[in-house]
């Protein structure tokens, strides 16, 4: 099986605190890896090292047999390639929804204007946001927002999406909306790496769930494997507490 | 106190430096505005050389008085000049001031730029690099538009002050709306008429600038409400 994601020995330092304490994982096409635990164990620091947006203190990182943490990696171009999704949206406020989308894959000349308006359109519609495409982010709901992020990271054609805990900011009632548009996608094969604290969602949706905790990988197993059978107190307690 | 007689007498003379004073300031303005551009983004660059050269020239602008500044580029520099490169160099009253207006507005224009950026959320810069853009161009297209929109009213304020900054450069001789008054008040002695319709002239002026800024913010808000 391909593989997408590859990481070796990775530390993460922030001053003197040892946030990334040595994971390994590797990650294939098509996977669906939700990452679960408790708040400071590190797992936004981790999946915001696999695109570069934190810098690795040691380790390797590969995406797509590429090493990222090498000296004068090509970091946009790779970056190309691995959609991002974010707690907070952080849509661009002054773009239209549909500007939003257009914006990147025109501006790297991956796309020409009316190519990119044509899969924006297309990805607007699969979101089920397609009446919004004239609007502002500010005139859409959490929920809307947070849609448009995703089709937006989509537009630029990733090989892997990674989500930062995508509905952590949204009130009850719209992460469904996020999480239904996040299975569709699974559902149709793309390589998925989710922090998150939707435990039923994790449950449905993931191949595999990852436990982190003190900034390493306590358990990497199938759902079934982590929510019903695990034989670790550390992630025993943790589900305890959240579920 | 005699508006009729001013007004006949002087309003010409008035209404031309008017014009040098409007003309002044808005070419001050747009060099400035790019001058402030440079030295912000110098003054936030990752390299060191840039930052000291954005500080130094912040400090040297904000550090001494605009009329010494006048007084050393229209009579100081041209001496330096003519020393060492070209005799028969000179700058006019214009020119001079122009330069120093550009340079004045340029250091408050750059440190308002900075505190625009600033403003901005982190998380806008990181989705832009996410997605693959430049640090450049999500600067140039992500984060300069937003701060930009976060500057206007202090950019409309820093246009007042440099407007009203034109008053000092008819200390070197250019012929803008203070000096023309005080020419024709030496010879008429008609202070109270002569300087109620100067305030005028600036306080329409300034009144513009302030309609411009609620306009420019209204069509740059991007679906907020109100």
């Amino acid at each position: 099986m391909e593989e997408k994601v590859k990481v070796r020995g990775l530390h993460k330092y922030f001053g003197d605190l040892e946030v990334l304490r040595g994971i390994d994982l590797d990650v294939y096409k098509g996977d669906v890896v939700c990452i679960i635990g408790p708040s400071g164990s590190g797992k936004s620091t981790f999946l915001r090292c696999l695109n570069m947006l934190e810098q690795p203190t040691h380790g390797e990182v590969t995406v797509d047999g590429y090493l990222l943490t090498k000296k004068h990696a090509q970091i946009d171009k790779i970056r190309q390639n691995i959609g991002m999704v974010f707690q907070q949206f952080n849509l661009f406020p002054h773009l239209s929804v549909l500007q939003n989308i257009m914006l990147s894959p025109v501006d790297c000349k991956l796309l020409t204007k009316t190519e990119a308006e044509d899969v924006a359109r297309k990805l607007l519609a699969r979101v089920g946001l397609a009446e919004k495409a004239d609007e502002y982010p500010r005139q859409l709901s959490g929920g809307q927002q947070q849609r448009v992020a995703i089709a937006r990271a989509l537009a630029m054609n990733p090989d892997v999406m990674l989500f930062d805990e995508p509905t952590s900011a949204l009130d009850p009632e719209m992460i469904g909306e996020v999480l239904a548009v996040m299975k569709d996608l699974a559902e149709d094969g793309m390589t998925m790496i989710i922090v998150t604290h939707e435990m039923k969602f994790a449950r449905d949706v993931a191949d595999r769930v990852i436990f982190m905790d003190g900034g390493v990988i306590v358990e990497d197993g199938s759902p079934m494997q982590i929510f019903d059978e695990t034989k670790e107190d550390r992630t025993k307690k943790f589900l305890g507490m959240v579920m | 106190m005699n508006f009729t007689r001013v007004f006949q007498e002087a309003i010409p003379s008035l209404a031309w430096g008017f014009l040098m004073t409007v003309e002044i300031t808005l070419i001050s303005l747009f060099f400035a505005f790019f001058l402030g551009l440079i030295a912000c983004l110098f003054n936030t660059s990752k390299k060191r050389a840039l930052r000291y050269i954005a500080k130094f020239y912040i400090w040297l602008v904000r550090g001494t008085p605009m009329l010494v500044q006048a007084m050393f580029i229209y009579l100081g520099l041209p001496q330096l000049i003519q020393l060492l490169i070209y005799p028969d160099f000179r700058l006019t009253a214009f020119q001079a001031g122009a330069i120093v207006l550009s340079l004045n507005a340029g250091a408050y224009i750059a440190e308002i730029l900075r505190g625009g950026i600033q403003a901005v959320d982190p998380g806008q810069m990181e989705a832009a690099r996410s997605l693959g853009m430049s640090k450049s161009r999500s600067m140039y297209k992500v984060i300069l538009p937003q701060a930009l929109r976060i500057s206007i009213p202090s950019l409309v304020n820093q246009s007042i002050i440099t407007l009203k900054d034109t008053s000092i450069i008819s200390a070197i001789g250019l012929a803008e709306i203070v000096y023309q008054a005080k020419i024709y008040v030496g010879k008429s002695m008609e202070f109270f008429a002569t300087y109620t319709i100067i305030a005028l002239f600036y306080l329409a002026f300034v009144t513009l600038l302030t309609w411009l800024s609620s306009y420019l913010e209204k069509r740059l808000n991007y679906g907020r409400k109100g």
